[in-house]
C-alpha cells in the first residue's frame, strides 16, 4: 500500500488541490513553512496560522491547524490580538507582499516595534497575482504589470531592512529555490520569542512572469545564479535586484525584551 | 555507486535509497520535480490527469536516493520519497531517514 | 489587586461607567486608539484591566483596534474597543469581518458630530444608520444607546452578554454629552450581576464543524488553541467554515447570521415605556436625546396633552412590532434624535402610514432642550 505523504497531517486534506496556479511558488512556501512547524516540535494544537487576503493569503485554508484568513492587510493586528490574549499560542502570520507592506504596511512595522511574538513569512512575488497582476510595493523600478504597462515608475521597499528598522528580531530572506534554508529559518524563528520575518521570493509564473518574459524556470536559473548566500550582511546593503545580484540569507538574530514580557514587568508585577 | 579512491569511511555510511511515489490527481504538471531530480528519476507522462496536467512518471525507481528534493519543491504536495529499508550486511534491517 | 467589580456609590462620567461596567461584565481585552470623546475609556481600561490580569494595547489605528479585539475574542478573551465617527468609520470593515465570522465583542461609539472631523468635543446621534448599515453587505446588528452614566454601566454589561450568546459584535451608540456628564453610578454587588458567556462545543473535536447551528442558530465557539481545529474566513464558508463561492452558499450563511437575531428579536430588544398607555403623541428617542424628551412629555401632560414616550434601549433591531401597534392607535409620533432624520425614517416606515410622524432632530453640537420638544407638542397634532 502506498504510504501517506509526509506532510498530510498538518492539510487539509479535503481542500487540496490548492487554489494556486501549476508553477505557483506559494505552494512549495507552504510546504517550507509546514515542514518547518513539524520540525520545530511545537504542540500543534497551540500553533495558529493568520493570513490575510490575496493569493498567499489563502495559506491559512490549507493547514489543519486553528486558522484564521481575515480582511486585506489586517493579519498582523488580528493575530497581535490573538497573541496578546493568549501568550501560549505560537501565531504565524502567512501573507503575501501586497497584503503585508502596501495595505497591511503600518500594522507590519508597529508589530515590529512593539516586538509581538509573531513569525511572520512574507511570499513576495513582486505584483498582486490574485487581482491579475498589479503592481505592488515590491515590485521592482520599470517592471511591467497591468497598472504599469510601460514600466513601474517607482521603486519597491527592502522588506530585511525596513523590519530590521522598524524593531524585528529575527530577519531572514531566501528564495523558493532555497527550500531546505527557508525551512530552517521558519524553524529558528518559530522556536525564538519576538518579531520574527522571512521574507520568501517566489515566482508568479502566471501574471508577474507572463508580462516580464519570465518562465518559471528562467526565475530559477535567475535564482540560482544570481543569488548570493550572505548570512549576517548589513540589511542596509541587500539587494534584491536580478541584475546586481539577489543577496539571501539569515541577517539579523538578537534578542530584546518582548511586548508581552515589558507589559508583564511593568503593569502585572505585584505592588 | 564507483570511487576513484576508496573513502576511508565506505564501509560505514551507506547510501540512501528511496521510494519516490506521486500522487497523480494533486499534480499540476508544472515539471519542478522532472527539472530539479539530480537523479533523473522522472520524466513527464504522456497522459493527463484529473486536471488536464501532465503529472511525472517515474522513469528509474531504482535510482532514487530518497534526497527529498521533488517532495519539498512541488507546490502542490503531489510527489514525496518514502526512505527504504535496506538490508544491511550484516542482519538487522536499516531506516534511513 | 483591586476587583473587577466596585460594589458601591460612584461620581462616573459615562465613559468611566462604561469601562467599568466592561471589567463587571468580564472584559479581559481592550485594544484602541485615541479619539474624542472616547479617549477616556481607553485611559481607565490601560489602569484598570492589568488589575484584573487583563490586557490593554494601544494600536496604531482603528482598523487595527477592531482586528485586534476580533483576535483577542477567538483566543478566548471577552474583548471590546472605543471609539468616535472617524474611528468608527474606520472600523467597518473588520466590524463585517466580525459580523461573517460571528465573533462576540463590543465596539463603544462615543457619538460625536459628522461628517468628517466635524465638532469633535461636543455631542451629536449622527452615526446611528452606520451603525445599522455602516459596513458593507446583508447583516443584522445589535446597538445599544444609554442616556446616562448609570445607564451605560448597565448597558455595557448587556452588550457583552448578547454578543456572547448571539455571537455577534454589539455596539453601543452613546455620544459626548453622556459620555462626558458625571453622575452618581451604582454598581451593585458581583453577585447581582449577571454575565453571560459563549456557547462551547462539546464532544468530539475531529471533523468538527464551527458553523454547524446550534440552538437558537448560534454556532457553539471553540477557542484557538483548544484543539478544534477550525478554519475561520471572511469568505462566504459552510458549516466547516470552508469557503464556498456559490449563490446557495452566501444564502445559507447569511439567511442564518441573520435569522438568528431576527427571530430572537424579543429576547434581544428592550425599550422603556412613559405614560405610553392613554397617550395619543407618542415621541420615540432613545440616548440623551430621550432624556430630555422625557421632561417634555411630562410638562405637555401638565398643558393636557397626552403625550407619551417610548425610549429605546435596543435601538437596533428595531422596535417594529411597536411603532406598528402604535400607530393603529395614535395621533402621530414624534421622533427625537441629533441628527436630521435616521431614526425617524424607521419610525415613519414602521407606522406604515397609519399615523403620522414629525422630526425633532439638529445636526450635532448642541442637546435637544425638552422647550424644542414641547413647542412640537403642542402645535403639530
Ligand atoms: S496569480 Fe501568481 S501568485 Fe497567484 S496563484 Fe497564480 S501564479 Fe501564484
Ligand atoms: S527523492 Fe530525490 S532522487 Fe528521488 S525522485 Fe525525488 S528528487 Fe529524485
Ligand atoms: S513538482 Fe509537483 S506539481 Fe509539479 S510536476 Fe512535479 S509532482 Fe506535479
Amino acid at each position: 500500500m502506498q504510504p501517506d505523504h509526509p506532510l498530510n497531517d498538518l492539510l487539509r486534506k479535503d481542500r487540496i488541490p490548492h487554489i494556486w496556479c501549476s508553477g505557483c511558488g506559494i505552494g512549495t512556501i507552504f510546504s517550507a513553512c509546514l515542514n518547518a512547524i513539524k520540525a520545530s516540535e511545537i504542540d500543534l494544537s497551540k500553533v495558529v496560522m493568520v493570513s490575510g487576503i490575496g493569493c498567499s493569503g489563502r495559506g491559512a485554508g490549507y493547514i489543519n491547524v486553528d486558522s484564521f484568513h481575515t480582511t486585506h492587510g489586517r493579519a498582523i493586528p488580528f493575530a497581535t490580538g490573538m497573541k496578546l490574549a493568549n501568550p501560549s499560542l505560537h501565531v504565524i502570520v502567512f501573507s503575501g507582499d501586497g497584503d503585508l507592506f502596501a495595505i497591511g504596511g503600518n500594522h507590519f512595522i508597529h508589530a515590529a516595534r512593539r516586538n509581538i511574538e509573531l513569525t511572520v513569512i512574507c511570499v513576495n512575488n513582486l505584483n498582486y497575482g490574485m487581482t491579475g497582476g498589479q503592481a505592488a510595493a515590491t515590485t521592482p523600478n520599470r517592471a511591467k504589470t497591468t497598472t504599469t504597462p510601460l514600466g513601474n515608475p517607482e521603486s519597491p521597499f527592502n522588506l530585511p531592512l525596513l523590519a530590521y528598522a522598524s524593531g524585528a528580531t529575527y530577519v531572514a530572506r531566501w528564495t523558493m529555490l532555497h527550500t531546505r534554508d527557508l525551512t530552517n529559518s521558519i524553524k529558528e524563528a518559530l522556536q525564538k520569542k519576538g518579531f520574527s520575518f522571512i521574507e520568501a521570493l517566489c515566482p508568479c509564473p502566471v501574471n508577474y512572469g507572463r508580462r516580464n518574459k519570465l518562465r518559471p524556470l528562467d526565475v530559477f536559473k535567475a535564482y540560482q545564479q544570481k543569488s548570493i548566500v550572505k548570512n549576517g550582511a548589513n540589511p542596509i546593503e541587500i539587494d534584491a535586484d536580478s541584475d546586481k545580484g539577489i543577496i539571501v540569507g539569515k541577517f539579523i538574530d538578537t534578542e530584546r525584551p518582548t511586548y508581552t514580557e515589558m507589559y508583564n514587568k511593568i503593569y502585572r508585577s505585584k505592588g | 555507486m564507483e570511487f576513484w579512491r576508496k573513502p576511508l569511511d565506505a564501509d560505514d555510511i551507506h547510501i540512501t535509497r528511496g521510494n519516490v511515489y506521486v500522487l497523480d490527481d494533486r499534480c499540476k504538471g508544472c515539471g519542478y520535480c522532472i527539472e530539479f531530480c539530480p537523479q533523473k528519476v522522472l520524466k513527464a507522462s504522456k497522459g493527463f490527469n484529473k486536471k488536464g496536467y501532465h503529472y511525472p512518471e517515474i522513469l528509474k525507481p531504482k535510482d532514487c536516493l530518497n534526497c527529498h528534493y521533488c517532495e519539498i519543491i512541488c507546490p502542490d504536495f503531489a510527489i514525496y520519497s518514502i526512505a527504504q529499508v535496506v538490508a544491511e550486511k550484516g542482519s538487522k534491517n536499516e531506516v534511513n531517514k | 489587586m483591586k476587583g473587577r467589580v466596585r460594589t458601591g456609590a460612584h461620581y462616573w462620567t459615562g465613559d468611566i461607567a462604561c469601562a467599568e461596567g466592561a471589567l463587571a461584565a468580564g472584559c479581559m481585552f481592550f485594544g484602541g486608539y485615541p479619539i474624542t470623546p472616547a479617549t477616556e475609556i481607553a485611559e481607565h481600561m490601560s489602569e484598570r484591566l492589568p488589575e484584573v490580569l487583563g490586557t490593554f494595547i494601544q494600536m496604531e489605528d482603528e482598523i487595527a483596534a477592531m482586528a485586534a479585539i476580533l483576535g483577542a475574542s477567538w483566543a478566548g478573551a471577552k474583548s471590546m474597543t472605543a471609539t468616535s465617527g472617524p474611528g468608527f468609520s474606520l472600523m467597518m470593515e473588520n466590524l463585517g469581518l466580525g459580523i461573517c465570522t460571528e465573533t462576540p465583542c463590543v465596539v463603544v461609539n462615543v457619538q460625536r458630530p459628522g461628517p468628517s472631523t466635524g465638532l469633535p468635543t461636543l455631542g451629536a446621534q449622527g452615526d446611528m444608520m452606520q451603525a445599522r448599515w455602516g459596513s458593507h453587505g446583508h447583516y443584522e446588528i445589535i446597538a445599544m444607546s444609554p442616556c446616562s452614566p448609570q445607564e451605560t454601566f448597565y448597558q455595557t454589561i448587556e452588550a457583552f452578554n448578547l454578543s456572547e450568546i448571539y455571537r455577534v459584535p454589539v455596539l453601543i451608540m452613546t455620544d459626548e454629552i453622556v459620555g462626558h456628564m458625571s453622575e452618581k453610578v451604582i454598581v451593585p454587588d458581583a453577585k447581582d450581576i449577571v454575565i453571560l458567556n459563549r456557547p462551547k462545543p462539546k464532544g468530539k473535536k475531529e471533523n468538527f464543524k464551527p458553523y454547524a447551528a446550534g440552538r437558537n442558530g448560534i454556532p457553539p465557539m471553540p477557542s484557538a488553541g483548544e484543539g478544534y481545529n477550525v478554519h475561520i474566513t471572511g469568505l462566504t464558508h459552510d458549516e466547516r467554515g470552508y469557503p464556498v463561492m456559490t449563490p446557495e452558499a452566501q444564502v445559507e450563511m447569511v439567511q442564518r447570521i441573520v435569522d438568528k437575531i431576527r427571530n430572537n428579536c424579543h429576547d434581544i430588544i428592550k425599550t422603556e415605556s412613559h405614560l405610553l398607555e392613554d397617550a395619543d403623541i407618542v415621541v420615540v428617542s432613545y440616548g440623551i436625546s430621550s432624556r430630555t424628551s422625557l421632561s417634555a412629555v411630562y410638562e405637555a401632560r401638565k398643558c393636557g396633552i397626552k403625550a407619551g414616550l417610548l425610549r429605546l434601549i435596543t435601538v437596533w433591531p428595531f422596535p417594529c412590532e411597536e411603532i406598528r401597534a402604535l400607530a393603529k392607535r395614535v395621533k402621530g409620533f414624534v421622533t427625537v434624535e441629533i441628527n436630521l432624520g435616521q431614526i425617524h425614517l424607521e419610525v415613519e416606515r414602521c407606522s406604515e402610514g397609519k399615523a403620522p410622524a414629525i422630526l425633532v432632530g439638529h445636526p450635532g453640537g448642541t442637546i435637544i432642550t425638552p422647550d424644542d420638544v414641547l413647542k412640537v407638542l403642542k402645535e403639530a397634532f
